[in-house]
């Protein structure tokens, strides 16, 4: 089985106090940022190596990020990927969504073909959860997200189960898929030693926005049709009062405080 | 000289080694402490994951990684759990031996279950009489038909009852100028006449049991014998050099992080006077001082394990780093307790812990006192 694993280094949640937005752009400033693989993708990633276990075939890494975050992508070879896909390119920068699911789905389609693509459902950092339904969409592939089980059945007939709000919903459907990944689904594993020496002689592909034959004005800012809105600190101040009085009259202005903050409705 | 400075594969290990320490250890660090029980199965995770047999060549089933790369384990260890990472350090010296003094056989029969952690090792040299007087050692081994016969006691020994290989020491008779030849031999656990005896109650570094070894008309084929006949004390004190000094100087890193990072957040959270303690200058002069010891151990066990694994004649930086870093561990340890007040002295806090950790690591792999002349003996060379 061919599979397709779309990983996208985040900021390191330990390092989460010294994270910057940039007040221009407002956009992430991610140079100076130590990176890690977004945590859902490892639960992705870790589906697709066991998948591999079960049906022989190649795990490809493919992500977008500063050509810096080549480290984070010979953190996933160390898991046990084959090889990985890095579209790295200035032109990239500040991709919403949408722009990096159209270089996320060129990278798949020049590294395929893929039998299946997984990624975890939402990227710790933006938090969109939209890059696995887009690359889909720009694929032609069937997608679902929220995935919290799966089964691939020697037939290609996959059995889905997604997380929804007050339950679970059953898919069943036929490859080539692409799955968003959630943590419950799996736990990854440690990366051995022999993984980390393994990993230094497999090869990075880093691509450029020429080597995806892809429109300038469709990637990075530019191809980006959402743009952030304002951006402000919110006030985290506190401030006390003493209410003083009849208790009966306390309580009273005490509700309306309340009602008047949204505490109450 | 050029920065310290680790490779990407070095600061993936080291992130790596991170995440299972504070998932599989951390957890248990006090327990392995309070029980003085060594957790066979976490040791067991360890070595599927390839620590070790961390520079075990891959064709003995190892990491084919080095001595910088099993520092860096040891010493992510430590930060929490030195006791266990001392389990790992004396299951190394077994594996050194093996793997420098072995022949082909030997190492493709041990190597591989030892590399993968399936079996533990380890190393008994020292006795009753000393373990710094590798010459004074008593125990015999006489070869009588074709067969040697092991006989007296080992003491002090780490993995005396966990190891299931232990390359032990003895004496096999006189070299051509009359003075005491020693060999050294493979010994499987349950070979009959080899056991182990008493365990001791150590106050440091529990969990890594450590005890007698008995041998009482142990008797093995020939090709027990590691090494050549006489070359024994050789390899006991070449192995104690490059695995075991700088081992037990990585695991004094592992502590002095431990305290400088306990320190730290000790000084920030604690108020008094209306403020964190953090902002009284007493208190900053001591966190100053932790961060230089653990910086200085640091620079001074990787410098020596790196000469080490470019082949250099090294022995006097060994010395030095394990010297160094073992009593700043002490220092280190006692100026945390002094900085927390009354709640350094509780258990519900590690640093008690470190401080005992940190004097247990000074004896091991030779006293201060035995590096001292180590290191004067070849600056006056």
């Amino acid at each position: 089985m061919e599979i397709a694993v779309l990983l996208k280094p985040v900021p390191d949640p330990a390092q989460y106090d010294k994270i910057q937005i940039d007040p221009a752009t407002g956009i992430l400033v991610r140079e100076g940022l130590k990176t890690v693989i977004n945590p859902e993708d490892k639960h992705a990633l870790e589906a697709a190596l066991q998948l591999k276990e079960q049906y022989g075939g190649r795990v490809a890494l493919i992500g977008m990020a500063p050509a810096s975050a080549v480290e984070t992508f010979r953190e996933g070879l160390a898991m046990g990927a084959e090889e990985a896909f890095l579209c790295s390119d200035r032109a990239f920068a500040g991709a919403d969504s949408l722009a990096t699911s159209r270089v996320l789905a060129a990278a798949v389609k020049k590294a395929g073909p893929f039998d299946l693509v997984l990624s975890g459902s939402t990227s710790a950092d933006g938090g969109t959860a939209h890059v696995p339904s887009q690359v889909g969409e720009l694929l032609g592939f069937a997608h679902l997200t929220h995935v919290i089980q799966f089964e691939i059945g020697s037939d290609g007939l996959a059995s889905v189960r997604t997380k929804m709000e007050n339950g679970y919903r059953e898919s069943r459907g036929r490859l080539p898929l692409v799955l968003g990944i959630r943590r419950e689904l799996n736990t990854p594993r440690y990366i051995s030693l022999m993984g980390i020496m393994a990993a230094q002689g497999k090869p990075v592909h880093v691509w450029s926005l020429d080597d995806l034959g892809l429109d300038k004005g469709k990637v990075g800012l530019a191809g980006s049709p959402t743009q952030p809105g304002k951006l402000y600190q919110p006030d985290m101040k506190r401030k006390g009062e003493v209410l003083q009085g009849e208790a009966w009259e306390v309580a009273q202005r005490l509700v309306g405080i309340f009602r008047s903050t949204g505490i109450l409705g | 000289m050029p920065e310290l400075k680790f490779s990407e594969a070095q600061e993936m290990l080291r992130k790596v080694v991170r995440e299972f320490v504070e998932k599989e250890v951390v957890p248990i660090a006090h327990r392995i402490d309070v029980e003085n029980e060594c957790p066979v199965d976490v040791f067991k995770k360890m070595g599927t994951l390839g620590f070790a047999g961390v520079f075990v060549p891959q064709e003995y089933g190892g990491a084919g990684m080095g001595l910088t790369e099993r520092a860096i384990i040891l010493e992510e260890i430590s930060r929490h759990a030195a006791g266990f990472a001392m389990i790992l350090m004396t299951h190394h010296l077994g594996v050194e031996a093996i793997l420098s003094y072995g022949t082909e056989e030997q190492k493709r029969k041990y190597l591989p279950d030892l590399a993968s952690g399936r079996k533990i090792g380890g190393l008994a040299v020292t006795e009753p009489s000393g373990g710094s007087d590798v010459g004074g050692q008593q125990t015999s081994a006489e070869f009588k038909d074709g067969r040697w016969v092991l006989n007296g006691r080992k003491c002090f020994i780490t993995n005396s009852s966990n190891a299931d290989v232990t390359v032990v020491t003895a004496r096999t008779g006189e070299d051509a100028k009359g003075r005491p030849a020693f060999g050294a031999f493979i010994l499987e656990a349950g070979t009959p006449g080899f056991a182990p005896g008493r365990e001791e109650n150590k106050f440091g570094l529990r969990g890594s049991g450590t005890g007698d070894l008995l041998l009482n008309d142990c008797e093995v084929g020939e090709e027990a014998l590691l090494g050549a006949q006489g070359n024994g004390a050789k390899l006991a004190l070449a192995t104690i050099a490059k695995v075991g000094r700088t081992g037990m100087s990585a695991i004094s890193v592992g502590i002095l992080r431990g305290c400088l990072e306990e320190g730290v957040k000790f000084a920030k959270e604690r108020i008094l006077y209306g403020k964190p303690i953090a902002k009284l200058q007493a208190i900053q002069l001591e966190i100053a001082q932790n961060r230089v010891d653990y910086e200085a151990a640091r620079l001074l066990t990787y410098q020596a394990i790196g000469l080490k694994e470019s082949g250099a004649n090294c022995d006097a930086e060994i010395a030095a780093a394990k010297y160094f870093s073992t009593e700043a561990a002490v220092r280190s340890a006692k100026r945390t307790i002094d900085l927390m007040g009354g709640y350094g002295v509780m258990n519900d806090y590690p640093v008690g812990r470190y401080l005992r950790d940190a004097m247990a690591t000074i004896p091991s792999g030779g006293t201060s006192h035995v590096m001292q002349l180590v290191i004067a003996g070849q600056t006056l060379a």
